[in-house]
């Protein structure tokens, strides 16, 4: 008799487990690839800036406090498509986007932030793609967080919009620095050249 | 039967001229052990490709990091280790076995010795029974 029960609810039981996990499967998508750089430091790398060819970057020249590290090319369709969040979240907030112009020329980076607007605090002109090999890069954009400390801590893969911006990057930043994101206080400071 | 080997042999042939770019090495061995490397990793960006068989720009990337290696005396481990520290395990055609995916290499063992395990006592129960009953007969 109680045998008889378990065999009954055993395949229900079964069947429920599988159904929560394809559940949370469905949500998982399998081109966004875990990087492997969580925790650790962003590379070393030894690259002139986009803006300007004979000033060169290294790992000393990037904020000390949390920023965003951004990899974009003017080849990159789906960078065009975030860029005006992009502009949007540099006006809106203090936190700083370098970005990395990953294997561009320089005169289409150039010609793409002149056009559209520049929302970054500096571009470091990765030519020959070695610093986003370097960074596990495998489809701009690509989006890192760094911590005060210089770790990478968190990467998005794909464009940030306004809902991955509020539920991905900004709580992950506020996680991060134990604080909420600190908002640009009057008008828009800097990033706005044109 | 023949056609169809035809059509597959057909395919496989496309697929290895998808690669473009070719190398010179100084040795065979380093050939082979380019060719060797190359068809080890997988390409991040096309996911169920070689980075040999993948057209990618990045495949390509990291086809001629692999070629510089090999071509600096640079040891397979080596290389595949360099790989692995920017793209994961996901990078290697054959990952290791670690805490994360034991379920992956041990599930089906353990559900196979479940069921093993189950089957066993069903037929010694039966066994069991079929002795009690003869003897009841007797």
């Amino acid at each position: 008799m109680n045998k008889k029960l378990v065999l009954a609810i055993a395949p229900i039981i079964t069947f429920i487990a599988l159904v929560v996990f394809f559940w949370f499967a469905l949500e998982k998508d399998p081109k966004k690839l875990n990087s492997n750089l969580i925790d650790k430091p962003v590379p070393e790398f030894k690259l002139p800036a986009l803006k300007n060819p004979e000033l060169v970057y290294t790992s000393e020249s990037l904020p000390t406090e949390l920023f965003l590290l951004n990899v974009w090319g003017s080849w990159c369709g789906p960078c065009h498509i975030e860029h005006p969040y992009l502009m949007k979240f540099s006006r809106q907030y203090s936190v700083p986007i370098i970005g990395v112009n990953y294997k561009d020329k320089t005169i289409d980076g150039l010609e793409f932030i002149e056009s559209k607007g520049n929302p970054y605090s500096m571009i470091i002109a990765d030519q020959s793609g070695q610093f986003g090999i370097d960074l596990g890069v495998y489809g701009a954009p690509e989006t890192f967080i760094v911590d005060s400390a210089g770790n990478i801590r968190f990467r998005y893969v794909g464009v940030i919009d306004d809902r991955v911006w509020s539920t991905k990057i900004q709580p992950a930043v506020e996680a991060i620095q134990g604080k909420p994101l600190d908002k640009v206080a009057e008008s828009p400071s800097a990033v706005t050249q044109n | 039967m023949k056609k169809l080997i035809t059509i597959m042999i057909l395919m496989m042939s496309l697929e290895a001229l998808a690669v473009i770019e070719t190398y010179e090495f100084e040795t065979k061995q380093q050939e082979q052990l380019y060719t060797e490397i190359i068809h080890e990793l997988r390409c991040p960006k096309c996911q169920n490709q070689t980075i040999a068989e993948s057209n990618a720009g990045l495949s390509e990337d990291l086809r001629y990091i692999v070629y510089q290696k090999v071509s600096d005396g640079t040891s397979k481990r080596d290389i595949l280790a360099y790989m692995q520290e920017r793209y994961g395990d996901f990078v290697l055609y054959d990952p290791p076995v670690k805490p994360s995916n034991y379920f992956l290499w041990f599930a089906p063992l353990a559900v196979f010795l479940v069921i093993l395990i189950a089957v066993l006592l069903k037929v010694g129960r039966r066994k069991v029974t079929t002795e009690q009953s003869e003897s009841e007969e007797e």
